[in-house]
């Protein structure tokens, strides 16, 4: 692969990750909206809810990530996408601070009338975003997006057929997703009726996007015949192929029960899409601007592939953990207690470490405002961090020590 | 493989943008609700750690109360900085534009990085609030060791490009272009960043600090003195306390940096007009277009306060063309930001000082009722040194975005809406703003005892 297209392929696995993780995510809040009223409704957003509760936040990171990596290694389609495509853009972030706020706020509510509203706040803010992003993606596939600031037509580049069936598709999706995985954890937590309420939810949301992919695809071949080519032959009709396949498997274990395995085969029929639209827009990542030329150059492409690489191996295996005690039932309602013997602790610092802190104060101080060389005043700098945190430690101890009297 | 060729970036020429005020006030109002989120980010970690860790040497179970209930309040305000955050990354390019596509390739790689740390940030949060009495007693203090860290590096990396724009290096301009771009070199070899880096982290620890003990003190006013109370409101004020004096010698090391690197930053924080020798400082005043009037004014104490010599040379705003340096109608804003910091600071650090000497010689909180109506302003006004420190240096770097390289009215968006988009935001952040409050209160109306009580079970 050439250099300049490693950062594209990034993106496109940031994209996915942000789809299939984070998609399910907003696909709850389609959950939540149709719940109905009563007490099986609460139950079901009740549950909707604290599933995602431990992963949610780490999953919408990753469209940070695509953004960072597209501003970095393609500055100026970046630029060129973030003016022409500003209103889609910009329903997806107040959809993002909306629907995070409500998440945040409904751990706290009481009453059933508060918590509607926050659920449909919720619902309904998830929907608009992944439908506004979907929508932008729909732009820039559409060739609507040209190179320039706000070059485009702010309303028809996303206001358009092939955005429109793109955003609804998106969101269908999302649904569909959020359907399976919940029937998945609900089998764990055996609750046979949330397990049948998601069960119906996803082979139903399945058919349906399922019926919309297809439209979506006389759509294209309509409105935007050059990418209906890309996914006509070669690696883009594979793509699509592999789409629908996937699509229909996860229907199939869905209704056999096989519901972790249709997990990633729903993952996968998503995954397929992102894939298909990549392969049948190549090599161009807006209307005459090539990958190769729209590539910021060597030092930064290579700077983004090293911080990839020294992130992942930071991230790789906390997300493991994550995931591992996510989907082994740690998070799950139990509790382990340990019992710790009391012990009476505090007192006054001790001479000798205060003296100590003491020298870091002083020494630091002086260091950091007299010394003119760089490396002495990085030793003052440190020295006062040093105390800071010792004398945090200390002094905290000694005055709790007093106050839990 | 090309570097980006001039024809492309002759698509992003200057544009007219008629609500350019407009999009620097939606960009300062989005920042200003940011930024006490990621005081919280920074320094609750830390004090909920902790308050967790002596639990485990005490046994004493109001420890244990205490780093729940604010392992709570520290994932819910980490909700509200993930999405606030959010918005600041997609107005790097709603709004700036320009800067992005010029620079994109220098700095942006730093957004990268910090997501890394945020990702991981994130992971190990949820892994801490949702693993009480789920995970092992070791497991579930060592996950919040990477909280910790995770929030130092999103910071530094953040505040990197700041650095940056304020003192940019790494590349050469030819044409309007960035050529021969280090990003690496441009970032993390600035040696500018630290004193910011450093200043902000401080800045974090006393917001927190100060804010949670205001509440705790406005408590005790109220009566409520056990030994609950008591101990949460010892914990975060220590934090305050000791950071805030330390804070001093780091803001006249930044002073100084920046008195070498932009002097006419500088100047603006005083209002000097004139390049002198042995500058006096003025206290309050007024900057007129031409000089400070009504102000105390201090003789040689500029001078001596920026370059450690009585006599020394300060540059002056006319040392500049005009329309290299902030305009005259801005030059108020970012004294009164300045001082308004500085003055703040050194209240926030008597009262810190205060409080450590009681607590050293005596072994106890203070005991008037003065002292604690002092936390209860000081939380609002650590909140509002904040905002003046980043007033003062992202107002005093203007008018360019880019120091001396990139001016703002050259980095703006062409596209309309932008006062739809203001207004629409402003809405949303006032809602969020009573959502946060709300949230806060609702965390808070739990009694301390009954959760002490359960906790002992």
């Amino acid at each position: 692969m050439p250099l300049a297209d490693v950062p594209v392929a990034l993106m496109l696995v940031g994209l996915t990750a942000y789809m299939v993780l984070a998609g399910a995510d907003f696909g709850t809040g389609l959950w939540e909206l149709t719940a109905g009223r009563d007490t099986f409704g609460v139950r079901l957003r009740d549950y909707a809810h604290d599933a995602m509760g431990p992963v949610w936040e780490a999953n919408h990171v990753w469209l940070i990530f695509v953004l960072a990596v597209f501003w970095s290694a393609y500055p100026i389609a970046f630029a060129s996408v973030f003016t022409t495509l500003a209103g889609p853009l910009f329903v997806a972030v107040l959809g993002i601070i909306l629907r995070g706020s409500a998440y945040a706020v409904r751990a706290v509510v009481r009453s059933d009338r508060e918590r509607g509203l926050v659920d449909q706040i919720f619902a309904l803010s998830s929907i608009a975003t992944p439908f506004a992003l979907g929508a932008a993606i729909g732009g820039i596939a559409s060739g609507r997006v040209p190179v320039g600031n706000s070059a485009g037509n702010l309303i028809t580049s996303w206001l358009n057929p092939t955005s429109i069936i793109i955003g609804v598709i998106a969101v269908a999706a999302s649904g569909h997703l959020a359907a399976v995985y919940l029937a998945a954890d609900a089998r764990r937590q055996v609750e046979p009726r949330l397990l049948g309420a998601f069960r119906t939810r996803a082979l139903v949301s399945g058919v349906v996007a399922g019926a919309l992919a297809l439209i979506g695809l006389t759509v294209l071949r309509a409105d935007t015949p050059h990418l209906f080519s890309g996914l006509d032959q070669g690696a883009g009709l594979g793509a699509v192929l592999v789409s629908g396949a996937a699509g229909v498997m996860t229907i199939g274990l869905v209704w056999f029960g096989r519901y972790e395995l249709a997990r990633y085969a729903g993952a996968t029929a998503v995954a397929a899409i992102i894939a298909g639209w990549a392969a049948a827009q190549a090599p161009d990542i807006l209307p005459g601007l090539s990958i190769e030329a729209a590539s910021a150059g060597r030092a930064t492409v290579v700077t983004v592939i090293v911080v990839m690489a020294i992130g992942a191996l930071a991230l790789v295996p906390s997300l493991f953990l994550l995931f591992r005690l996510f989907l082994k039932g740690a998070f799950d309602p139990s509790a382990i207690r340990e019992s710790i013997p009391a012990r009476q602790e505090g007192g006054r610092i001790p001479r000798s470490l205060a003296g100590i802190l003491v020298v870091l104060l002083v020494v630091g101080s002086a260091l950091t405002v007299f010394a003119d060389a760089g490396w002495a005043q990085a030793l003052g700098v440190a020295a006062l961090i040093v105390f800071l945190a010792g004398g945090f430690i200390a002094f905290a101890t000694s005055i709790t020590g007093e106050t839990s009297r | 493989m090309n570097a980006l060729s001039a024809a492309l970036l002759a698509a992003f020429p200057p544009v007219n943008q008629q609500y350019l005020a407009e999009a620097r006030q939606m960009q300062a109002m989005s920042f200003a609700v940011h930024i006490p989120l990621v005081c919280f980010a920074i320094a609750l970690p830390s004090i909920v750690v902790f308050t967790e860790w002596r639990y485990w040497r005490t046994g004493d179970p109001l420890y244990r109360t205490l780093a729940r209930r604010w392992s709570k309040v520290m994932i819910s305000l980490f909700a509200f900085g993930v999405v606030t955050g959010t918005v600041l990354s997609f107005e790097l390019g709603l709004l700036w534009p320009n800067f992005m596509a010029t620079f994109g390739s220098v700095f942006g790689f730093a957004f990268a990085a910090e997501g890394f740390s945020f990702f991981v940030e994130a992971i190990f949060i949820s892994i801490y609030v949702y693993g009480w009495d789920r995970l092992s007693k070791r497991m579930h203090l060592l996950s919040g060791i990477p909280v910790i860290v995770a929030g130092f590096a999103g910071s530094l990396f953040v505040i990197s490009v700041n650095g940056f724009m304020n003192h940019p290096s790494g590349f050469t301009m030819q044409n309007g272009r960035a050529v021969d771009v280090h990003p690496a070199a441009a970032l993390l070899g600035n040696s500018f960043f630290w004193h910011e880096l450093i200043h902000m982290y401080l800045s974090g620890f006393m917001v927190t600090g100060f804010v949670m003990a205001a509440v705790y003190a406005w408590g005790w006013l109220k009566g409520r003195r056990g030994r609950v109370e008591l101990t949460a409101l010892a914990i975060p004020l220590t934090v305050a306390s000791l950071a805030s004096p330390v804070q001093g010698i780091v803001g006249d090391w930044a002073a100084r940096t920046v008195a070498q690197e932009q002097p006419v930053k500088l100047a603006a924080f005083e209002g000097l007009q004139t390049t002198t020798r042995g500058a006096s400082e003025h206290l309050l005043g007024w900057y007129n277009g031409s000089s400070v009037v009504y102000g105390i004014a201090i003789p040689d104490l500029l001078s001596f306060l920026a370059f450690h010599d009585p006599n020394a040379t300060v540059q002056g705003l006319d040392a500049v063309a005009p329309q290299d340096r902030p305009p005259a109608t801005l030059i108020n804003v970012i004294r009164f930001a300045f001082q308004g910091m500085v003055g703040i600071g050194m209240l926030l650090a008597l009262i810190g000082v205060l409080f450590i000497a009681i607590g050293v010689r005596k072994r106890r909180l203070p005991r008037s009722p003065w002292f604690y109506r002092a936390l209860v302003i000081a939380g609002p006004l650590s909140v509002i040194a904040l905002i003046c420190g980043w007033v003062t240096t992202e107002v005093g770097r203007q008018p360019f975005i880019v120091y001396n390289v990139m001016r703002t009215t050259d980095a703006v968006t062409g596209a309309g809406g932008i006062p739809v988009g203001y207004g629409a935001l402003a809405l949303v952040y006032l809602a969020l703003a009573v959502a946060v409050v709300w949230v806060l209160r609702r965390l808070a109306r739990v009694p301390l005892e009954m959760g002490v009580a359960d906790a002992a079970r």
